[in-house]
């Protein structure tokens, strides 16, 4: 190939001029040798030889001229015909660059998000090699600390493995208080992971002696910036976490944000000091799981060889430890907590990802029904360029460069539009109470991917026309002037072409129809309470390290002084509300069970603690019985309210109330109550088992009020503020309405459902430029046809048949087609949007009249065009 | 009417030689014209070169390093299909150049 040679000459300069020299040095030389051989002396015969061949920097110098003139001259050449004939045909320029921008585009903006979240490395100095230590089933991947040491001490493929979890705690200064979120980290953390500190020193694992032995914390430039604005003399400054006292070692690098990907915490404290009333009991417990371990492999060894003998170790900690019966490890990317992340968004990204790339296709088939359309009137001029002696390659490259110009340039303004749209989804904080940043900023992987993507397109489209080219014989399409008529016979590439764009467009809207509508329903799907007009004031009574009596006294507190404020209706207090911080699962045994072993229990239920008057305010519905009391207290029998699900699982359809159930603590638990069911973990959940219990009877420090009141949330939450202060002012509270507290629930399905409207909207323009482009194409090559028969008496409606028969019947065919793939599709859809279904009447509806509404638009401008037909005007042209 | 400057002549003296003497170094291209023309046409080796690499980024001459009957190093050139067919075009649009100067030549 002429091109790859010059392209592979460019970039060895080098090398080619060293051949020169040689081949130029070697005619010199025979030269001499001949004129010695014709008697001359040595030296005269050199001399003579080197003033015979004249100049040679200059010739080696004209020669290497020849590839540069040779590449940059076509190029040119190509280049600024292919602009000279876009600029002629703007209508069709702007169309492409429109369609590519809009298409590259999307494509890059979800690239980032899947490069972000999925494939861009850990944002520390040596990221490769590091890896999570998951489960293998998926779903929850912490581990307990015993467990850690052991997997930390007996592998032999990982040079170290850290440890860490994060939580929530109150941080006061002798100024202030903040709720923050932190991590807590194994000695050895920032050493494995090879971070310095940008100021003062991390603790390391030599710091680690036992419990509660290292009471040090690091600081993350952001929180040391805002809240100590940068003091450099913070170092050994002593501050509250939950009221114990901490000393400040060190701040970390402002780049440095943890091991989880978009959490930026706000300080790091070792694992062995506890803040907080759990305290370090889990520090020995194989059974309590809330860590997750990172390790680095060793130089050479396969993850899979890493992943065996971690497995090896497991089986060992199974048969020892009866808490660690059916421990196994799996290796995943790290920075996604464990794979809780990763697991439902990478199915998720690869889908929308999938969406995207199609949505391109369908730009590209449109693109290329276009340019062959274009390339089929432009027929003669190829024709003609052919009989000058044009190579077919020639004409083609022609064409390619046209087609790659435009995709080129499409390809970079959909780069700076996707640029400006990544840039405020970093800006963007999806929800206040966590410190998440989706932090998305392309980078050169990004920009490879956009080029690739322009240059593949543009060949992709470019190349469509090619088969006509390669077919075309120049002298019957000279004589014939214009190629019209033979296009309308039979179905060409540019129909198939088009129905496939059109199928791709109506599964794209299919999709987004149904996630639309599953998101509506879930919206309004009974979800067990009310959030409308709740305001919620979430603490927890650790901040303050309140003692446990104490503890039942402040929330009691809390409940009489916040119902005492005007337009206050009912309040509560639960410690985690369903579909938000609360609700961990228990097991049930029915009563009279004396062996309580997993296997024999009755179910695993979510379990909440509440006080009386929660159900009210929530919204809760009690079907029958009774709420809690506060005399439902630690002197009288254990009770608890179930809900219908519950209660149907352990007594069938005889009611449940007034009967008793067990858990592990062995004492029976009267049932006082039955509410209705309602949704605790996920809207796209099958219905849970669960169980309230009365706060008097249990401890929980975690506390969310729910406020349930006339006012609104402006007016409400001074006045709740300033309520609480007063109650304990180290308390922090974090207060938002409940519908804005869902945020977090609905987020995937949010997340969803704008991304497939998006690319529905997309795929819907593309359909309609497709087919205005063809309808227009078919009435302008036929105006002529279509002057004479008017002339001979044809009606209006037997035009508009002949003239838009062909595209309503691509739509309809790739409607139907899509209609059916989008049905299929919808399957997947469920699994993240609630109730997300196709067999809605509702949906398919919908699907039938925005295809419809397409393709009147599409079609309208080409039919008043048929209709617009003067047969004089027309026939007098030619 | 094709390319008919002197860069087209020197391109038409080359692909000949190469097409009469089959493989053949640039000394001895060089070497060729002068003796097959009598003397009468001499090739000037700074425009020798250029014009045989251009030649060759086009397609219409092949090279390899060899060696010599006289145990030297020399790039050898050789003419490929698409040279041969650019030969007949090149001799085609010569023999018009030539017929066109001689009726103005001749035109009284």
């Amino acid at each position: 190939m002429w091109l790859f040679r010059r392209i592979v000459n460019a970039f060895r300069r080098s090398k080619l001029e060293q051949d020169i020299d040689r081949e130029l040095e070697s005619h010199v030389e025979m030269r001499r040798a001949d004129n010695i051989a014709a008697g001359m002396s040595p030296d005269q015969a050199c001399r003579d030889a080197r003033i015979r061949f004249g100049n040679r920097t200059l010739t080696r110098e004209r020669v290497t001229a020849v590839d540069a003139e040779l590449v940059f001259d076509s190029f040119a050449r190509e280049l600024r015909y292919a602009a000279r004939q876009l600029r002629r045909s703007s209508a069709f320029a702007l169309t492409a660059l429109l369609t590519l921008s809009l298409g590259i585009g999307a494509n890059v903006v979800v690239f980032s998000v899947l490069n972000a979240l999925l494939l861009r490395p850990l944002d520390v100095p040596q990221p490769f090699g590091l890896y999570n230590v998951a489960h293998k089933s998926p779903g929850y991947d912490n581990q307990s600390y015993p467990d850690y040491l052991d997997f930390q001490s007996k592998n032999s493929t990982f040079t170290d493995m850290a440890a860490y979890r994060i939580q929530s705690a109150a941080l006061s200064t002798a100024n202030a208080a903040y709720k923050c979120w932190y991590y807590r980290v194994s000695g050895n953390y920032f050493d494995m992971l090879g971070v310095q500190p940008e100021l003062g020193r991390f603790f390391h694992a030599s710091d680690e002696h036992g419990p509660n032995s290292a009471p040090y914390i690091v600081l993350s430039h952001n929180f040391w910036r805002r809240h100590f604005d940068s003091d450099p003399h913070v170092m050994g400054a002593i501050v509250d976490i939950n009221q114990h006292p901490f000393t400040v070692i060190g701040v970390a690098p402002a780049a440095f944000h943890g091991t989880v990907i978009f959490f930026w915490p706000d300080f790091w404290m070792p694992v062995v000091d506890s803040p907080d009333y759990q305290g370090t009991d889990f520090l020995s417990g194989r059974a309590m799981h809330n860590l997750w371990i990172l390790g680095r492999l060793r130089p050479g060894v396969a993850p899979v060889q890493a992943t065996d003998n971690l497995n090896a170790i497991a089986h060992e900690l199974a048969r020892q430890n009866p808490d660690d019966d059916g421990l196994d490890a799996r290796l995943v990317k790290p920075g996604l907590m464990g794979d809780q992340l990763g697991g439902p968004a990478r199915p998720f990204l690869a889908g929308i990802m999938l969406l995207a790339f199609l949505v391109l296709l369908a730009a590209c088939a449109n693109l290329a029904s276009l340019f062959a359309a274009r390339a089929a009137d432009r027929s003669r001029e190829l024709a003609i360029r052919l009989a000058i002696g044009a190579s077919r390659w020639q004409v083609l490259r022609q064409l390619l460069a046209e087609a790659l110009l435009l995709s080129l340039l499409g390809g970079a303004l959909g780069a700076i539009f996707s640029t400006a749209l990544l840039n405020a989804l970093t800006r963007w904080q999806p929800f206040p109470e966590f410190p998440v940043h989706v932090t998305v900023s392309p980078d050169r992987m990004v920009y490879l991917v956009a080029l690739l993507l322009s240059i593949g397109s543009g060949l992709q489209w470019g190349l469509i026309p090619a088969r006509q080219i390669w077919a075309t014989d120049a002298a019957p399409l000279m004589k014939s002037g214009g190629a019209g008529a033979l296009v309308f016979r039979r179905f060409t590439l540019r129909d198939l072409l088009l129905a496939v764009q059109i199928t791709l467009c109506t599964l794209l809207v299919t999709s987004s129809f149904v996630a639309v509508r599953g998101m509506q329903r879930s919206l309004h799907a009974p979800l067990g309470f009310q959030p409308q007009g709740v305001v919620l004031a979430e603490t927890d009574l650790d901040f303050g390290a309140h003692s446990d009596d104490t503890a039942k006294m402040i929330q009691k507190q809390m409940l009489q002084e916040v119902g005492r404020l005007p337009g206050v209706s009912s309040v509560g207090i639960i410690d985690g509300t369903p579909l938000g911080t609360g609700g961990s699962t228990t097991v049930i045994y029915r009563l009279g069970t004396s062996d309580f072993r997993m296997s024999n229990s009755a179910f695993g239920a979510k379990y909440f603690y509440i006080s009386p008057g929660y159900l009210e305010a929530a919204g809760t519905r009690l079907l029958t019985g009774r709420d809690f009391t506060w005399h439902d207290d630690a002197k009288s029998p254990k009770v608890a309210i179930v809900n219908e699900t519950f209660a149907r699982g352990l007594f069938g359809n005889s009611s449940g109330l007034g009967r008793q159930f067990m858990m592990g603590d062995k004492v029976p638990y009267e049932i006082v109550g039955i509410v209705a069911n309602g949704k605790y973990e996920s809207l796209t959940e099958t219905p849970w088992a669960a169980v309230f219990f009365p706060m008097e009877q249990n401890r929980a420090s975690n506390t969310t009020l729910a406020v349930r009141s006339q006012l609104l949330e402006g007016e409400l939450v001074p006045a709740l503020r300033q309520a609480l202060r007063q109650i304990d002012p180290s308390l922090p509270f974090v207060f938002h309405s409940w519908p804005d507290a869902l945020g977090f629930v609905l987020f995937p399905a949010r997340v969803a459902t704008a991304s497939l409207g998006v690319m529905g909207l997309l795929a819907a323009m593309l359909a309609v430029t497709g087919v205005f482009g063809m309808a227009m194409y078919s009435v302008s090559k036929r105006m002529k046809e279509f002057g004479i028969r008017v002339a001979v008496g044809a009606q209006p409606v037997q035009l508009m048949r002949s003239a838009l028969s062909r595209p309503i019947l691509l739509l309809l065919l790739g409607s139907a087609a899509g209609l059916v793939l989008g049905a299929m599709a919808s399957r997947l859809l469920a699994q993240i949007v609630y109730q997300a279904t196709p067999r809605d009447p509702l949906v398919f509806a919908g699907v039938m009249i925005t295809m419809a509404v397409l393709g009147l638009i599409a079609t309208w401008l080409p039919a008043q065009r048929a209709l617009d037909v003067h047969p004089a005007g027309l026939l007098r042209e030619e | 009417m094709a390319r008919n400057d002197l860069q087209g002549s020197l391109d038409l003296l080359v692909l000949k030689t190469l097409s009469q003497k089959g493989e053949m170094h640039g000394y001895g291209i060089v070497q060729h014209i002068q003796k097959a023309s009598d003397e009468l046409l001499s090739v000037e080796e700074g425009s020798l070169y250029p014009a045989l690499h251009r030649m060759e980024l086009s397609g219409w001459i092949g090279s390899e390093w060899k060696v010599t009957d006289t145990n030297r190093e020399a790039k050898f050139y050789r003419l490929t299909a698409a040279g041969q067919k650019e030969l007949q075009k090149a001799e085609k649009s010569f023999e018009q150049l030539v017929k066109g100067i001689r009726a103005v030549l001749r035109y009284a």
